[in-house]
Formats: structure tokens, C-alpha cells, sequence
């Protein structure tokens, strides 16, 4: 009887943290909601939806951030990832500074690490290209942990040693040992990597409004000076997008988890 | 006879050392590009950050900087401000996220609400930024849900009107707000890992759950609780996005007093205090992880 009395007590507790967090991390949410569909005093209304459309300074800096995106993610794939898997195959002796190395930008805060990069990017908007779209190789030291973390996880899980011999010995090319062979094994973690970096770049505010770039977020700002229930809408949009991005690729929240531990 | 066939084997054997030697060198090529793109824009930068501290306008090596910055209450009281405001979300975070994580583990649901909490607790934590402070300007700003409510029904309370939001009590506020779906990503797992035999043990020993979580659950979990809470520690005293987006006067803390530094809208650009600045902070937060990975290590043993 008093183990009855006890777990139902335990149950009790478990629906009240239940209920005081999810109604503190709902409540804004909630809010924006009704915040973004208010016209004027006590009227209803998609205005602020609707007006979304008609932002072309805004549309052009999600094409950015969304075109940002897609160059991290193709730096993911064509740099880290051949990189971190060449090192555990070829260069075990580099393994740990590359842990290193990957792990270093969770040390530098982005407001830090754009104290670094302005003396470069002012060289480069000057002697290069003003186009925002530079902002993808900075982006991607920032997803580094994340991909890093991923791809390691997956690695080890993996026997890539016998796979990469295997396929040397039926006479594959590095290149096709490379990505035909040891990157679709080893895909979750690609894939992982991938979101994690997507989603971390269209969010990106820090350094892009610090060096003058019109990146979603600096949009988004700025757009809320003059009319915040369109700022309010938008961001509503872009939590349910990346919201969704996660749920539709599995694995991937599971695997977010491990890029957070630093040793092995 | 013998002698050429020893001398030929030799030979060949000294070629393949030298042919693998070859090979084991030109492995590295493989990490140039990697390299390259490392230095210029990780290694390069925060190099320039941690010598430029030490470095005046002419580029001679001074403490001249760092000192007349420590003599400079502004940016003390930003940065104790930063310390306090980090500390008070890491507490309120990862106490509450354990919580959260506890409830969400021990609830007999099927995975689909697991996976949606994962998910979204990945946006709220990772995406944040500027959403949150349109999300909580909507709650608690002017016209914000919350708001208007309280100023019909309560109109003397502190909800009713939103300058808090715009100061410390607000930054803790929206900080923990991404702070708690962080703790909950990173000690779910943990949670996970209690084992049901602890529990079945303490059981047929005659204990009951007071004792099963004073003696078993809270001494295996408390390392990982205070890891957990140092990495909330550096996450919250790294944010700048949300601070800048929902402070648009004063630099109440040390992020805001970089950016202030380093653009020109103030009138005043000092990229020396910029990076003075910037090497207090990476301090504070190599130090946090540095204590953090001490801990992960003592966790380690028994999580896997």
C-alpha cells in the first residue's frame, strides 16, 4: 500500500515539472503567435504572414543565409569530412591535435573569434569580393565541434580500417575509397553533421552583423525596428523550419548530444 | 649465388621501406586544404586576439591597455554583470532541465514524444538568438501577451510594465529559456544511463527512493550535473545574439561591450579593448572547460 502511495506521489511531481516547464518554454511560442496575428487592438488577422512576401530586403537575406548554408555544408563534406577521415585512417599520429584544433571553437565565443576575423575580412572585401557568401568559410570553424563530434562518433562505430583495406585491395582509387566506400558508411554522422551545421548558420547573428553583412538574422533586426509583428512572424516561421528539419532527419538530436562531451 | 639473391631481396626490402616512407609523407598532403582554411580563419584569428592584448596602436608590446582597462569600472561592473548573469541561468538550467529530463525519462511514453522534445529542445537551444528575444519581446515587451493581460487585471504588478526585460532580470530570463533545453539535451543521456539493477539492488536491500537517490542517485549523477552546469556557465557567458538584439542602450555586459568596441557606430572604435576584452573571456571559458572535461572524465568511467 505505501509503495502505491509513494509512486503515485513520484507521479504527481513528474506532471508538475512537466507541466511548469513545458508551459515556460511553450508560453513564448504561444505568444508569438498571437503577437504575430494581432491587428491592430483587438483585431485578427495573416497581415503580418502575408507581409512576409513583401520584404525584398528580407527575402534576399534568407536567399543569403540559405546560400551560406548550402557552402558550409558543402565545405562540411568536401573538407572536414575528407580530412577527419583521412587523419583516423592515414595519420592516426594527428588525431588528437585535430580533436584539438575542432573542439577549439566551443573555447572562443563568437564575439571573440570576430574580434579575429575583421582584420581579414576587411583585407578581403577590399582586395576580393564584398559578397557576403565569405562568411561561409568562418561558419564553418563554428560548425567544426558539431561536425567533428558526429563524425568521430561514427567513425568509431564503424571498422573504417577494414573497409578502407578492403577496398584498396579490389583496386579502388583514394578518391573512390574516400567517398564511395568509407563517407556512405559512416552517412549518420554525415548527415548530422550536416543539419547541425545548417541549422547553426541560418541562425548565425554574431558575426555577420558585426562585420556589416545582410545575413537572415541582421534582417530580421533590423525589420523589427520598424515593424515587429512581421520580425515576430518571421521568426515564428524559421523556429517551426529548423524545428522540422530536425524531426524529419532522424538521428540527428541523439547525435547533437554527443558533439556536447569533450573527451573520449 | 646465394650472395645476389640476399643482396637483391635486401635491395627490394629497402626500396619498399623507402617507397612506404614516400608514401607515409605524402599522407599529409591529404590535410593541406584543411590546414589552410584552420589557420586563417580559426588559428590566425585568435592568435591576433591573444597577442593583440598585448599590443598598442603602434604595435609595441605594452600592458599599458590591459591595465588602464582594469581601471575602468564600466567594464568591471560589464563583466561581473556577465559572471552573475551566467551563474544565475546555469543554475536556473540545469536544475530545471535535469528536472525535465528526469520527468521526460521515467514517463512510460512511446518515443514520439521523446523525439519531439529532443527536436525542439535542439532548436530552442542551438537556433535561438534573435527568435528568442522577438519571442519574449511578444510575451513580455509592450503589447506582449503577458504584458497586456497583467496591465487589465494587475496593473501595479512588474509585468504590466516590461522595462525589466530590458536590463539583467530580463537577460536571466531569456537566457534560461535556451539554457534549460540545453541541459535537458545534454543530461538526458545521463539520466538514461541509470541503471535499473542500482535501483532493483537498493530495493532488496530494504531501501526505499529517499535513500536509493541520497546514496546512489545523486552521488553518480552529481558529476555529470556539474559538468552539465559549467557547459550552461560558458554557453550563457558566450550569447551575444540575444543580448544585442534585446539591449539596444548601454553595454550591460562584457559581449555587448566588444561589439561596441569594435563598430563604429558608437564613434569611438578601440580594437585594442576589443581584444582586451576578448581575452578576459576566453580565459573565463577555457577555464570552464577545462574543469568541464575534468569531470566528463571522472563521468566517463561509469556512462559507458
Amino acid at each position: 500500500m505505501k509503495m502505491k502511495d509513494r509512486s503515485l506521489l513520484v507521479n504527481v511531481w513528474r506532471r508538475i515539472v512537466l507541466a511548469v516547464v513545458s508551459l515556460y518554454l511553450l508560453l513564448p511560442l504561444i505568444a508569438m503567435l498571437d503577437f504575430s496575428t494581432k491587428v491592430g487592438r483587438h483585431m485578427r488577422g495573416l497581415y503580418a504572414w502575408r507581409a512576409i512576401v513583401h520584404q525584398p530586403d528580407l527575402i534576399s537575406a534568407i536567399l543569403t543565409s540559405l546560400e551560406l548554408a548550402i557552402i558550409v555544408v558543402g565545405l562540411v563534406l568536401f573538407v572536414v569530412v575528407p580530412t577527419v577521415v583521412w587523419v583516423h585512417l592515414r595519420l592516426p599520429r594527428l588525431r588528437r591535435p585535430l580533436e584539438l584544433i575542432c573542439l577549439l571553437p566551443l573555447a572562443i565565443p563568437g564575439i571573440v573569434l570576430v574580434v579575429g576575423v575583421a582584420d581579414i575580412y576587411r583585407w578581403i572585401s577590399i582586395h576580393i569580393t564584398e559578397s557576403p557568401l565569405t562568411l561561409a568559410a568562418v561558419y564553418a570553424m563554428l560548425v567544426l565541434p558539431y561536425t567533428y563530434r558526429s563524425l568521430s562518433a561514427a567513425l568509431n562505430a564503424v571498422d573504417v580500417h577494414t573497409l578502407a583495406e578492403a577496398s584498396r585491395t579490389l583496386g579502388a582509387s583514394t578518391y573512390r575509397m574516400l567517398f564511395g566506400v568509407v563517407v556512405p558508411t559512416i552517412r549518420s554522422g554525415v548527415m548530422s553533421g550536416a543539419v547541425i551545421s545548417i541549422a547553426l548558420v541560418l541562425g548565425e547573428f554574431t558575426i555577420s552583423s558585426l562585420l556589416n553583412y545582410k545575413t537572415m538574422q541582421v534582417q530580421i533586426v533590423l525589420l523589427g525596428q520598424s515593424d515587429a509583428s512581421i520580425a515576430v512572424a518571421v521568426s515564428l516561421a524559421s523556429l517551426i523550419f529548423v524545428f522540422l528539419l530536425l524531426v524529419i532527419i532522424p538521428t540527428t538530436t541523439s547525435r547533437a548530444i554527443e558533439v556536447l562531451d569533450t573527451d573520449e | 649465388m646465394n650472395q645476389t639473391v640476399q643482396e637483391s631481396e635486401t635491395g627490394s626490402a629497402l626500396r619498399g621501406a623507402g617507397l612506404r616512407y614516400l608514401r607515409g609523407k605524402t599522407a599529409y598532403f591529404g590535410v593541406i586544404p584543411f590546414t589552410i582554411l584552420i589557420f586563417l580563419f580559426l588559428l590566425w584569428p585568435t592568435y591576433s586576439v591573444v597577442v593583440g592584448a598585448f599590443k598598442n596602436s603602434e604595435g609595441a608590446l605594452t600592458l599599458s591597455i590591459i591595465k588602464s582597462a582594469l581601471a575602468d569600472p564600466a567594464h568591471i561592473s560589464a563583466f561581473k554583470h556577465t559572471l552573475q548573469v551566467s551563474a544565475v541561468t546555469a543554475i536556473i538550467g540545469a536544475v530545471m532541465g535535469a528536472l525535465f529530463a528526469w520527468a521526460i525519462a521515467t514517463s512510460k511514453q512511446d518515443g514520439f514524444i521523446r523525439r519531439i522534445t529532443l527536436s525542439a529542445s535542439g532548436v530552442l537551444a542551438q537556433f535561438g538568438g534573435v527568435m528568442l528575444t522577438f519571442a519574449f519581446l511578444a510575451t513580455f515587451g509592450f503589447n506582449g501577451l503577458i504584458t497586456t493581460v497583467f496591465a487589465k487585471s494587475f496593473p501595479h504588478s512588474f509585468l504590466a510594465r516590461p522595462d525589466w526585460l530590458y536590463g539583467i532580470v530580463g537577460l536571466c530570463v531569456v537566457y534560461s529559456f535556451f539554457q534549460i533545453p540545453l541541459m535537458f539535451l545534454v543530461f538526458l543521456p545521463t539520466i538514461d544511463n541509470l541503471r535499473p539493477e542500482w535501483r532493483e539492488a537498493s530495493n532488496s536491500l530494504g531501501g526505499s527512493t529517499l535513500e536509493y537517490w541520497r546514496r546512489v542517485g545523486i552521488p553518480v549523477l552529481t558529476p555529470s550535473f556539474l559538468g552539465a552546469a559549467l557547459l550552461l556557465f560558458a554557453n550563457s557567458f558566450s550569447a551575444y545574439a540575444t543580448a544585442a538584439s534585446l539591449i539596444s542602450q548601454g553595454s550591460i555586459i562584457t559581449p555587448l561591450e566588444i561589439s561596441s568596441a569594435l563598430s563604429s557606430e558608437t564613434g569611438a572604435v578601440n580594437p585594442a579593448l576589443a581584444k582586451v576584452l576578448s581575452l578576459a573571456m576566453i580565459m573565463v571559458v577555457v577555464i570552464v572547460m577545462t574543469l568541464y572535461s575534468l569531470l566528463r572524465r571522472r563521468v566517463s568511467k561509469w556512462e559507458r
